[in-house]
Protein backbone atom coordinates (compact mmCIF):
# COMPACT_ATOMS: atom_id res chain seq x y z
CA UNK A 1 0.00 0.00 0.00
CA UNK A 2 3.27 2.17 1.15
CA UNK A 3 4.78 1.62 -2.51
CA UNK A 4 1.13 2.66 -4.53
CA UNK A 5 0.76 5.58 -2.45
CA UNK A 6 4.50 6.98 -2.85
CA UNK A 7 3.79 5.77 -6.57
CA UNK A 8 0.96 7.76 -7.22
CA UNK A 9 2.28 10.83 -5.09
CA UNK A 10 5.52 10.95 -7.63
CA UNK A 11 2.96 10.56 -10.46
CA UNK A 12 1.19 13.21 -9.21
CA UNK A 13 4.35 15.85 -8.49
CA UNK A 14 5.40 14.71 -11.97
CA UNK A 15 2.58 15.97 -13.35
CA UNK A 16 2.07 19.10 -11.11
CA UNK A 17 5.89 19.95 -12.43
CA UNK A 18 4.96 19.80 -16.14
CA UNK A 19 1.81 21.59 -15.45
CA UNK A 20 3.67 24.81 -13.97
CA UNK A 21 6.63 24.51 -16.68
CA UNK A 22 3.68 24.44 -19.37
CA UNK A 23 1.81 27.55 -17.32
CA UNK A 24 5.06 29.66 -17.11
CA UNK A 25 5.60 28.93 -21.10
CA UNK A 26 1.88 29.79 -22.12
CA UNK A 27 2.75 33.15 -19.57
CA UNK A 28 5.94 33.80 -21.76
CA UNK A 29 3.73 33.41 -25.09
CA UNK A 30 0.91 35.44 -23.96
CA UNK A 31 3.70 38.18 -23.21
CA UNK A 32 5.14 37.83 -26.61
CA UNK A 33 2.23 37.27 -28.79
CA UNK A 34 -0.95 38.95 -27.01
CA UNK A 35 0.16 41.68 -24.49
CA UNK A 36 2.54 43.91 -27.23
CA UNK A 37 -0.96 44.74 -28.88
CA UNK A 38 -2.27 45.70 -25.82
CA UNK A 39 0.35 48.14 -25.17
CA UNK A 40 2.56 46.54 -23.07
CA UNK A 41 6.44 45.85 -24.23
CA UNK A 42 8.17 43.68 -26.20
CA UNK A 43 11.49 43.23 -24.62
CA UNK A 44 13.75 43.01 -28.07
CA UNK A 45 16.45 44.54 -26.41
CA UNK A 46 16.82 41.85 -23.84
CA UNK A 47 15.80 39.36 -26.26
CA UNK A 48 18.75 40.31 -28.43
CA UNK A 49 21.63 40.51 -25.45
CA UNK A 50 20.36 37.15 -24.17
CA UNK A 51 20.39 35.53 -28.03
CA UNK A 52 24.14 36.32 -28.01
CA UNK A 53 24.73 35.16 -24.84
CA UNK A 54 22.79 31.63 -25.72
CA UNK A 55 23.98 31.12 -29.50
CA UNK A 56 26.70 33.01 -30.39
CA UNK A 57 28.86 32.47 -27.38
CA UNK A 58 27.72 28.52 -27.33
CA UNK A 59 29.85 28.56 -30.71
CA UNK A 60 32.86 27.65 -29.85
CA UNK A 61 32.38 24.72 -27.57
CA UNK A 62 29.60 23.60 -29.49
CA UNK A 63 31.37 23.49 -32.82
CA UNK A 64 34.55 21.34 -31.17
CA UNK A 65 31.93 19.07 -29.07
CA UNK A 66 29.85 18.25 -32.28
CA UNK A 67 33.69 17.44 -34.34
CA UNK A 68 34.74 15.55 -32.25
CA UNK A 69 31.05 13.68 -32.03
CA UNK A 70 31.09 13.64 -35.64
CA UNK A 71 34.19 12.23 -35.98
CA UNK A 72 33.26 9.55 -33.12
CA UNK A 73 30.18 8.49 -34.77
CA UNK A 74 32.63 7.98 -38.48
CA UNK A 75 34.68 5.91 -36.73
CA UNK A 76 32.28 3.48 -34.57
CA UNK A 77 30.44 3.30 -37.44
CA UNK A 78 33.31 2.53 -39.81
CA UNK A 79 33.84 -0.68 -37.31
CA UNK A 80 30.61 -2.20 -38.36
CA UNK A 81 30.16 -1.18 -41.89
CA UNK A 82 34.10 -2.12 -42.84
CA UNK A 83 33.34 -5.75 -42.42
CA UNK A 84 30.52 -5.11 -45.23
CA UNK A 85 32.66 -3.75 -47.74
CA UNK A 86 30.29 -1.12 -47.35
CA UNK A 87 32.88 2.07 -46.02
CA UNK A 88 31.59 3.99 -48.59
CA UNK A 89 28.14 4.49 -46.33
CA UNK A 90 30.01 6.35 -43.46
CA UNK A 91 29.07 9.68 -44.91
CA UNK A 92 25.36 8.44 -44.95
CA UNK A 93 25.51 7.11 -41.25
CA UNK A 94 26.89 10.31 -39.61
CA UNK A 95 24.67 12.77 -41.78
CA UNK A 96 21.51 11.14 -41.00
CA UNK A 97 22.33 10.33 -37.01
CA UNK A 98 23.77 14.03 -36.81
CA UNK A 99 20.57 15.36 -38.05
CA UNK A 100 17.95 13.59 -36.94
CA UNK A 101 19.48 12.93 -33.59
CA UNK A 102 23.01 13.80 -31.87
CA UNK A 103 22.92 17.75 -33.53
CA UNK A 104 19.55 18.67 -31.77
CA UNK A 105 20.65 16.48 -28.85
CA UNK A 106 24.35 17.89 -28.46
CA UNK A 107 23.29 21.32 -28.61
CA UNK A 108 19.73 21.20 -26.01
CA UNK A 109 22.55 19.71 -23.75
CA UNK A 110 25.71 22.27 -24.45
CA UNK A 111 22.99 24.73 -24.40
CA UNK A 112 21.60 23.19 -20.82
CA UNK A 113 25.14 23.17 -19.03
CA UNK A 114 25.97 27.09 -20.66
CA UNK A 115 22.02 28.74 -20.44
CA UNK A 116 19.80 26.76 -18.25
CA UNK A 117 21.76 26.70 -15.62
CA UNK A 118 22.61 30.23 -15.70
CA UNK A 119 18.82 30.87 -15.81
CA UNK A 120 18.09 29.05 -12.69
CA UNK A 121 21.32 30.56 -10.95
CA UNK A 122 20.51 34.17 -12.42
CA UNK A 123 16.72 34.45 -11.35
CA UNK A 124 17.47 32.33 -7.77
CA UNK A 125 19.88 34.90 -6.88
CA UNK A 126 17.51 38.02 -7.69
CA UNK A 127 14.93 35.86 -5.78
CA UNK A 128 17.00 35.85 -2.98
CA UNK A 129 18.06 39.44 -2.81
CA UNK A 130 14.63 40.36 -3.09
CA UNK A 131 15.25 41.94 -6.46
CA UNK A 132 12.11 39.79 -8.08
CA UNK A 133 10.07 41.14 -4.82
CA UNK A 134 11.36 44.35 -6.43
CA UNK A 135 9.99 43.98 -9.86
CA UNK A 136 6.76 43.01 -8.60
CA UNK A 137 6.53 46.32 -6.46
CA UNK A 138 7.81 47.96 -9.27
CA UNK A 139 4.57 46.54 -11.27
CA UNK A 140 6.85 44.94 -13.50
CA UNK A 141 6.05 41.11 -14.03
CA UNK A 142 9.13 39.31 -13.77
CA UNK A 143 7.54 36.58 -16.22
CA UNK A 144 7.49 39.48 -18.99
CA UNK A 145 10.61 41.30 -18.09
CA UNK A 146 13.06 38.34 -17.06
CA UNK A 147 11.22 35.20 -18.61
CA UNK A 148 9.92 36.24 -22.09
CA UNK A 149 13.19 37.38 -23.50
CA UNK A 150 14.64 34.04 -22.84
CA UNK A 151 12.23 32.14 -24.65
CA UNK A 152 12.42 34.22 -27.19
CA UNK A 153 16.23 33.72 -27.63
CA UNK A 154 16.54 30.65 -27.11
CA UNK A 155 13.41 29.61 -29.54
CA UNK A 156 15.62 31.57 -32.14
CA UNK A 157 18.66 30.28 -31.36
CA UNK A 158 18.19 26.64 -30.76
CA UNK A 159 17.91 25.63 -34.04
CA UNK A 160 20.17 28.04 -35.25
CA UNK A 161 22.70 26.57 -33.00
CA UNK A 162 21.46 22.96 -33.97
CA UNK A 163 22.05 23.56 -37.78
CA UNK A 164 25.55 24.54 -37.20
CA UNK A 165 26.25 21.45 -34.45
CA UNK A 166 25.00 19.34 -37.79
CA UNK A 167 27.39 21.03 -39.94
CA UNK A 168 29.91 20.46 -37.61
CA UNK A 169 29.50 17.16 -36.74
CA UNK A 170 29.60 16.39 -40.87
CA UNK A 171 32.77 18.09 -41.15
CA UNK A 172 33.82 15.73 -38.40
CA UNK A 173 32.89 12.57 -39.86
CA UNK A 174 34.65 14.48 -43.22
CA UNK A 175 38.00 14.26 -41.65
CA UNK A 176 37.55 10.57 -40.84
CA UNK A 177 36.35 10.20 -44.28
CA UNK A 178 39.07 11.74 -46.20
CA UNK A 179 41.54 10.19 -43.74
CA UNK A 180 40.39 6.36 -44.47
CA UNK A 181 38.08 6.20 -46.53
CA UNK A 182 39.17 7.64 -49.84
CA UNK A 183 36.72 10.31 -49.48
CA UNK A 184 37.82 13.63 -51.34
CA UNK A 185 36.02 17.16 -48.53
CA UNK A 186 33.67 17.70 -51.56
CA UNK A 187 32.88 14.41 -52.26
CA UNK A 188 32.25 13.65 -48.53
CA UNK A 189 30.14 16.86 -48.25
CA UNK A 190 28.01 15.67 -51.26
CA UNK A 191 27.69 12.19 -50.01
CA UNK A 192 26.22 13.51 -46.71
CA UNK A 193 23.85 15.71 -48.35
CA UNK A 194 22.79 13.47 -51.03
CA UNK A 195 21.72 10.87 -48.25
CA UNK A 196 19.41 13.73 -46.12
CA UNK A 197 16.19 14.22 -47.05
CA UNK A 198 14.72 18.00 -46.08
CA UNK A 199 12.29 15.90 -43.53
CA UNK A 200 15.21 14.42 -41.71
CA UNK A 201 16.44 18.43 -40.88
CA UNK A 202 13.27 19.71 -40.23
CA UNK A 203 12.28 17.05 -37.18
CA UNK A 204 15.74 17.99 -35.60
CA UNK A 205 14.79 21.52 -36.05
CA UNK A 206 11.04 20.93 -34.50
CA UNK A 207 12.66 18.98 -31.81
CA UNK A 208 15.05 21.16 -31.18
CA UNK A 209 12.63 24.54 -30.91
CA UNK A 210 10.78 21.90 -28.01
CA UNK A 211 13.86 21.61 -26.52
CA UNK A 212 14.61 25.27 -26.05
CA UNK A 213 11.37 25.51 -24.43
CA UNK A 214 11.96 22.51 -22.36
CA UNK A 215 15.32 23.84 -21.13
CA UNK A 216 13.97 27.60 -20.76
CA UNK A 217 10.51 26.57 -19.00
CA UNK A 218 13.01 24.79 -16.75
CA UNK A 219 15.78 26.63 -15.95
CA UNK A 220 13.28 29.71 -15.05
CA UNK A 221 10.66 28.09 -12.95
CA UNK A 222 13.59 26.41 -11.07
CA UNK A 223 14.97 29.62 -10.22
CA UNK A 224 11.66 31.43 -9.64
CA UNK A 225 11.08 28.52 -7.24
CA UNK A 226 14.51 28.90 -5.10
CA UNK A 227 14.05 29.43 -1.72
CA UNK A 228 15.76 31.67 0.98
CA UNK A 229 19.39 31.82 1.60
CA UNK A 230 22.77 31.36 -0.98
CA UNK A 231 22.51 27.77 -0.63
CA UNK A 232 19.20 26.97 -2.24
CA UNK A 233 20.76 29.39 -5.75
CA UNK A 234 23.19 26.42 -5.81
CA UNK A 235 20.64 23.35 -5.27
CA UNK A 236 18.29 25.73 -8.06
CA UNK A 237 20.64 25.47 -10.53
CA UNK A 238 21.27 21.44 -9.93
CA UNK A 239 18.05 20.91 -10.06
CA UNK A 240 17.70 23.09 -13.25
CA UNK A 241 20.22 21.02 -14.86
CA UNK A 242 19.53 17.77 -14.09
CA UNK A 243 15.44 18.06 -15.08
CA UNK A 244 16.42 19.69 -18.25
CA UNK A 245 18.32 16.80 -19.13
CA UNK A 246 15.80 14.88 -18.29
CA UNK A 247 12.81 16.62 -19.68
CA UNK A 248 15.32 17.19 -22.84
CA UNK A 249 15.12 13.12 -23.16
CA UNK A 250 11.65 12.43 -22.51
CA UNK A 251 10.35 14.98 -25.34
CA UNK A 252 12.79 13.96 -27.99
CA UNK A 253 11.21 10.25 -27.09
CA UNK A 254 7.66 11.88 -27.41
CA UNK A 255 8.86 13.63 -30.85
CA UNK A 256 10.94 10.60 -31.96
CA UNK A 257 7.53 8.85 -31.50
CA UNK A 258 5.74 10.97 -33.43
CA UNK A 259 7.74 11.22 -36.30
CA UNK A 260 8.81 7.34 -36.71
CA UNK A 261 4.70 6.81 -36.53
CA UNK A 262 3.73 9.71 -38.51
CA UNK A 263 6.41 8.29 -41.05
CA UNK A 264 8.99 11.00 -40.98
CA UNK B 1 -19.66 40.86 -0.97
CA UNK B 2 -22.14 42.57 -1.98
CA UNK B 3 -21.24 46.69 -3.69
CA UNK B 4 -23.26 48.55 -1.49
CA UNK B 5 -21.88 46.73 1.85
CA UNK B 6 -18.67 47.36 0.50
CA UNK B 7 -19.27 51.07 -0.36
CA UNK B 8 -20.63 50.86 3.42
CA UNK B 9 -17.29 49.94 4.25
CA UNK B 10 -15.10 52.45 2.36
CA UNK B 11 -17.60 55.48 3.86
CA UNK B 12 -16.91 53.48 7.13
CA UNK B 13 -12.84 54.78 6.85
CA UNK B 14 -11.09 57.53 7.70
CA UNK B 15 -11.12 60.05 4.52
CA UNK B 16 -7.67 61.22 5.87
CA UNK B 17 -6.33 57.89 5.74
CA UNK B 18 -3.89 57.10 2.72
CA UNK B 19 -3.56 53.38 4.20
CA UNK B 20 -6.44 51.64 6.18
CA UNK B 21 -6.16 48.04 7.78
CA UNK B 22 -9.20 46.34 8.88
CA UNK B 23 -8.79 42.83 10.27
CA UNK B 24 -6.30 41.98 8.41
CA UNK B 25 -5.25 38.44 8.58
CA UNK B 26 -2.75 36.83 6.84
CA UNK B 27 -1.59 32.69 6.83
CA UNK B 28 1.12 30.62 5.01
CA UNK B 29 -0.26 27.50 4.56
CA UNK B 30 -2.23 26.21 8.10
CA UNK B 31 -0.04 28.94 9.85
CA UNK B 32 -1.84 32.37 10.46
CA UNK B 33 0.96 34.55 10.75
CA UNK B 34 -1.15 38.43 11.39
CA UNK B 35 -4.54 37.58 13.73
CA UNK B 36 -6.68 40.86 12.30
CA UNK B 37 -4.47 43.59 12.52
CA UNK B 38 -6.15 47.01 12.17
CA UNK B 39 -4.77 50.96 11.90
CA UNK B 40 -5.01 54.14 9.58
CA UNK B 41 -1.84 55.55 8.29
CA UNK B 42 -3.23 59.20 7.44
CA UNK B 43 -1.49 61.28 4.54
CA UNK B 44 1.98 63.25 5.16
CA UNK B 45 2.61 61.09 8.13
CA UNK B 46 5.52 58.61 9.04
CA UNK B 47 4.57 55.85 10.46
CA UNK B 48 6.73 53.01 12.09
CA UNK B 49 5.91 49.53 12.20
CA UNK B 50 7.88 48.31 15.48
CA UNK B 51 8.42 44.68 16.19
CA UNK B 52 10.61 41.88 17.12
CA UNK B 53 11.83 39.05 14.87
CA UNK B 54 9.00 36.69 13.65
CA UNK B 55 6.54 39.27 15.16
CA UNK B 56 4.78 39.40 11.42
CA UNK B 57 5.79 42.61 11.04
CA UNK B 58 7.52 42.34 7.93
CA UNK B 59 4.70 39.82 6.32
CA UNK B 60 2.99 43.16 7.08
CA UNK B 61 4.90 44.97 5.07
CA UNK B 62 4.80 42.47 2.21
CA UNK B 63 1.06 42.40 2.37
CA UNK B 64 0.49 46.21 2.07
CA UNK B 65 2.78 45.98 -1.11
CA UNK B 66 0.81 43.20 -2.34
CA UNK B 67 3.52 40.94 -2.42
CA UNK B 68 1.13 38.52 0.18
CA UNK B 69 -2.49 37.74 -0.38
CA UNK B 70 -4.48 38.92 3.06
CA UNK B 71 -6.83 35.38 3.98
CA UNK B 72 -9.36 38.03 5.15
CA UNK B 73 -9.73 41.18 6.45
CA UNK B 74 -8.99 44.53 3.93
CA UNK B 75 -6.60 46.71 3.29
CA UNK B 76 -7.83 50.11 1.81
CA UNK B 77 -5.01 51.92 -0.58
CA UNK B 78 -6.22 54.65 -3.24
CA UNK B 79 -10.12 54.08 -2.76
CA UNK B 80 -9.43 50.24 -3.50
CA UNK B 81 -9.26 46.96 -1.35
CA UNK B 82 -5.88 44.67 -2.13
CA UNK B 83 -7.55 41.74 -1.40
CA UNK B 84 -10.39 41.89 -3.99
CA UNK B 85 -8.65 44.01 -6.55
CA UNK B 86 -7.33 42.14 -10.07
CA UNK B 87 -3.52 42.10 -10.95
CA UNK B 88 -3.70 44.64 -13.81
CA UNK B 89 -5.25 47.05 -10.57
CA UNK B 90 -2.58 45.74 -8.23
CA UNK B 91 -0.28 46.89 -10.72
CA UNK B 92 -1.96 50.51 -11.24
CA UNK B 93 -1.74 51.30 -7.13
CA UNK B 94 2.02 49.97 -7.27
CA UNK B 95 2.89 52.70 -9.68
CA UNK B 96 1.99 54.81 -7.08
CA UNK B 97 3.93 53.70 -3.93
CA UNK B 98 7.74 53.04 -3.43
CA UNK B 99 9.40 50.27 -1.58
CA UNK B 100 12.57 50.40 -0.18
CA UNK B 101 14.32 46.51 0.64
CA UNK B 102 15.89 45.66 3.42
CA UNK B 103 18.97 44.53 1.20
CA UNK B 104 18.39 47.44 -1.10
CA UNK B 105 17.44 44.73 -3.65
CA UNK B 106 18.61 46.78 -6.51
CA UNK B 107 19.70 45.42 -9.99
CA UNK B 108 23.00 43.73 -10.13
CA UNK B 109 23.23 43.74 -14.08
CA UNK B 110 22.30 47.29 -14.32
CA UNK B 111 24.17 50.82 -13.33
CA UNK B 112 22.45 52.81 -10.59
CA UNK B 113 21.23 55.08 -13.04
CA UNK B 114 19.64 52.18 -15.23
CA UNK B 115 17.99 50.98 -11.76
CA UNK B 116 16.45 54.23 -11.18
CA UNK B 117 15.41 54.80 -14.75
CA UNK B 118 13.53 51.55 -15.04
CA UNK B 119 10.53 52.25 -13.65
CA UNK B 120 10.04 55.58 -16.03
CA UNK B 121 11.18 53.42 -18.66
CA UNK B 122 8.59 50.49 -18.06
CA UNK B 123 5.88 53.11 -17.17
CA UNK B 124 6.20 56.12 -19.15
CA UNK B 125 6.29 56.84 -22.59
CA UNK B 126 8.98 60.27 -21.59
CA UNK B 127 12.21 60.40 -23.84
CA UNK B 128 15.37 59.13 -22.93
CA UNK B 129 16.49 62.57 -22.22
CA UNK B 130 13.79 63.12 -20.07
CA UNK B 131 14.82 60.14 -17.79
CA UNK B 132 18.50 61.19 -17.73
CA UNK B 133 17.18 64.32 -15.83
CA UNK B 134 14.54 62.72 -13.63
CA UNK B 135 17.08 60.40 -12.67
CA UNK B 136 19.88 62.64 -12.05
CA UNK B 137 17.53 64.61 -9.59
CA UNK B 138 16.06 61.64 -7.58
CA UNK B 139 20.16 60.71 -7.44
CA UNK B 140 20.75 63.85 -6.65
CA UNK B 141 17.78 64.25 -3.68
CA UNK B 142 19.51 60.86 -1.88
CA UNK B 143 22.94 62.49 -2.47
CA UNK B 144 24.32 59.87 -4.72
CA UNK B 145 24.68 62.57 -7.62
CA UNK B 146 27.31 61.44 -10.15
CA UNK B 147 26.89 58.08 -9.22
CA UNK B 148 24.53 57.31 -12.33
CA UNK B 149 26.85 54.97 -14.31
CA UNK B 150 28.99 52.73 -11.30
CA UNK B 151 27.56 49.42 -10.84
CA UNK B 152 26.15 48.51 -7.21
CA UNK B 153 28.57 46.29 -6.50
CA UNK B 154 30.74 49.21 -6.37
CA UNK B 155 28.62 51.40 -4.06
CA UNK B 156 28.84 50.73 0.09
CA UNK B 157 25.87 49.46 2.28
CA UNK B 158 25.05 53.34 2.85
CA UNK B 159 25.19 54.34 -0.91
CA UNK B 160 23.20 51.08 -1.81
CA UNK B 161 20.19 52.08 0.52
CA UNK B 162 20.18 55.53 -1.10
CA UNK B 163 19.93 54.44 -4.82
CA UNK B 164 17.23 51.70 -3.87
CA UNK B 165 15.59 55.11 -2.12
CA UNK B 166 16.04 56.61 -5.32
CA UNK B 167 14.25 54.28 -7.42
CA UNK B 168 11.52 54.04 -5.42
CA UNK B 169 10.94 58.01 -5.95
CA UNK B 170 11.36 57.16 -9.30
CA UNK B 171 7.77 57.53 -9.98
CA UNK B 172 6.89 60.38 -7.51
CA UNK B 173 5.01 58.12 -4.97
CA UNK B 174 2.30 59.18 -2.63
CA UNK B 175 3.32 56.47 -0.33
CA UNK B 176 7.26 55.12 0.59
CA UNK B 177 7.64 52.02 2.30
CA UNK B 178 11.09 51.01 4.32
CA UNK B 179 12.13 47.35 5.26
CA UNK B 180 14.44 47.72 7.74
CA UNK B 181 16.35 50.80 6.61
CA UNK B 182 19.26 51.07 9.01
CA UNK B 183 19.58 46.98 9.08
CA UNK B 184 23.53 46.39 8.27
CA UNK B 185 24.68 49.73 8.73
CA UNK B 186 26.60 51.32 10.78
CA UNK B 187 25.31 54.17 13.00
CA UNK B 188 26.51 56.97 11.60
CA UNK B 189 25.64 55.60 8.03
CA UNK B 190 21.99 54.54 9.08
CA UNK B 191 21.54 57.93 11.35
CA UNK B 192 21.97 59.86 7.58
CA UNK B 193 19.64 56.87 6.39
CA UNK B 194 16.85 58.36 8.94
CA UNK B 195 18.26 62.40 8.33
CA UNK B 196 17.03 61.30 4.44
CA UNK B 197 13.70 60.03 5.56
CA UNK B 198 12.80 62.85 7.35
CA UNK B 199 13.85 65.05 4.58
CA UNK B 200 11.66 63.38 2.59
CA UNK B 201 8.85 63.54 4.47
CA UNK B 202 9.27 67.35 4.92
CA UNK B 203 10.04 68.28 1.03
CA UNK B 204 7.60 66.22 -0.38
CA UNK B 205 5.09 65.69 2.62
CA UNK B 206 4.75 62.06 1.51
CA UNK B 207 3.67 58.90 3.44
CA UNK B 208 5.78 56.83 5.06
CA UNK B 209 5.54 53.43 6.66
CA UNK B 210 8.37 52.29 7.84
CA UNK B 211 9.58 48.71 9.20
CA UNK B 212 12.18 48.66 12.07
CA UNK B 213 13.07 46.88 15.55
CA UNK B 214 16.02 49.91 15.61
CA UNK B 215 14.44 52.11 18.40
CA UNK B 216 16.22 54.98 18.29
CA UNK B 217 15.81 55.45 14.38
CA UNK B 218 11.82 54.55 14.93
CA UNK B 219 11.71 57.23 17.41
CA UNK B 220 13.42 60.06 15.64
CA UNK B 221 11.21 59.12 12.22
CA UNK B 222 7.86 58.51 13.68
CA UNK B 223 4.93 60.42 13.82
CA UNK B 224 3.15 57.87 15.35
CA UNK B 225 3.90 53.73 15.37
CA UNK B 226 2.46 50.61 15.90
CA UNK B 227 4.04 47.99 17.76
CA UNK B 228 3.14 44.05 16.49
CA UNK B 229 3.70 41.08 18.33
CA UNK B 230 2.86 37.66 17.44
CA UNK B 231 0.86 38.91 14.60
CA UNK B 232 -1.60 41.21 16.91
CA UNK B 233 -1.14 45.08 16.85
CA UNK B 234 -0.27 45.47 20.88
CA UNK B 235 -0.16 49.28 20.92
CA UNK B 236 -0.64 51.95 18.70
CA UNK B 237 0.17 56.08 19.16
CA UNK B 238 2.41 58.63 19.22
CA UNK B 239 6.22 58.51 19.53
CA UNK B 240 5.33 60.15 23.02
CA UNK B 241 2.26 57.99 24.00
CA UNK B 242 4.34 54.86 23.25
CA UNK B 243 6.98 56.32 25.47
CA UNK B 244 4.36 57.09 28.18
CA UNK B 245 2.76 53.66 27.88
CA UNK B 246 2.44 51.88 30.96
CA UNK B 247 1.73 48.84 29.10
CA UNK B 248 3.82 45.69 29.86
CA UNK B 249 4.70 44.63 26.28
CA UNK B 250 5.17 47.86 25.60
CA UNK B 251 7.61 48.55 28.59
CA UNK B 252 9.94 45.38 27.68
CA UNK B 253 10.20 46.01 24.10
CA UNK B 254 10.72 49.53 24.60
CA UNK B 255 12.99 49.20 27.31
CA UNK B 256 14.45 45.84 26.13
CA UNK B 257 14.18 43.53 28.76
CA UNK B 258 14.64 39.80 27.79
CA UNK B 259 11.91 37.50 27.84
CA UNK B 260 11.76 35.53 30.94
CA UNK B 261 12.05 32.22 29.19
CA UNK B 262 15.70 33.12 27.46
CA UNK B 263 16.82 34.64 30.91
CA UNK B 264 15.98 31.24 32.53
CA UNK B 265 18.18 29.05 29.61
CA UNK B 266 21.02 32.39 29.89
CA UNK B 267 21.26 31.54 34.26
CA UNK B 268 21.15 28.00 33.20
CA UNK B 269 24.17 27.93 30.52
CA UNK B 270 26.28 30.34 32.96
CA UNK B 271 25.36 27.74 35.85
CA UNK B 272 26.87 24.76 33.33
CA UNK B 273 29.88 26.96 31.63
CA UNK B 274 30.70 27.30 35.51
CA UNK B 275 30.33 23.74 36.68
CA UNK B 276 32.89 22.67 33.94
CA UNK B 277 35.65 24.85 34.24
CA UNK B 278 38.70 23.06 34.78
CA UNK B 279 40.22 22.60 38.09
CA UNK B 280 43.45 25.07 36.69
CA UNK B 281 41.29 28.03 35.72
CA UNK B 282 40.51 30.80 37.65
CA UNK B 283 37.30 30.95 38.89
CA UNK B 284 37.38 27.00 38.44
CA UNK B 285 35.83 24.66 41.17
CA UNK B 286 39.25 23.45 41.89
CA UNK B 287 40.34 26.84 43.77
CA UNK B 288 37.22 26.85 45.38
Amino acid sequence: MELVSQIGGGVTNGLAYIGSLASLAGRAAWYTFVAPFRGKPLRLGRAFSQAMDVGVRALPILSLITFFIGLILALQSAYELRKFGAIDLVATAVAISMTRELGPLITAIVVIGRSGSAFAAEIGTMKVTEEIDALQTMAISPVAFLVTPKFMAMIAMLPCLTIWANTMGILGGALFGVAQADFTVARYVRASIDALFLRDIITGLVKSVMFGITITAVGCLEGLNTGAGAEQVGKSTTRAVVMSIFMVVVVDLVFTMLFFFLGG
Amino acid sequence: MATDELEMDRDGLDADAMVSLRDLRVSYGDREILHGISFDVKRGETMVILGGSGSGKSTLLRTLVGLERPSAGEIWIRGKNLAEISQDEMDEIRKHIGMSFQGSALFGSMTVGDNVALPLREHTMLEDSTIEIMLRLKLEQVGLAGFEYYMPSQLSGGMMKRAAVARALAMDPEILFFDEPSAGLDPIIAAGIDQLILELKKAFRMTIIVVTHELASAFLIADRMVLIDKGNVVAIGTTQEMRNSTQPRVRQFLDRVAEPEVARELDYLQMLTEDRRPANMPGGKGRA
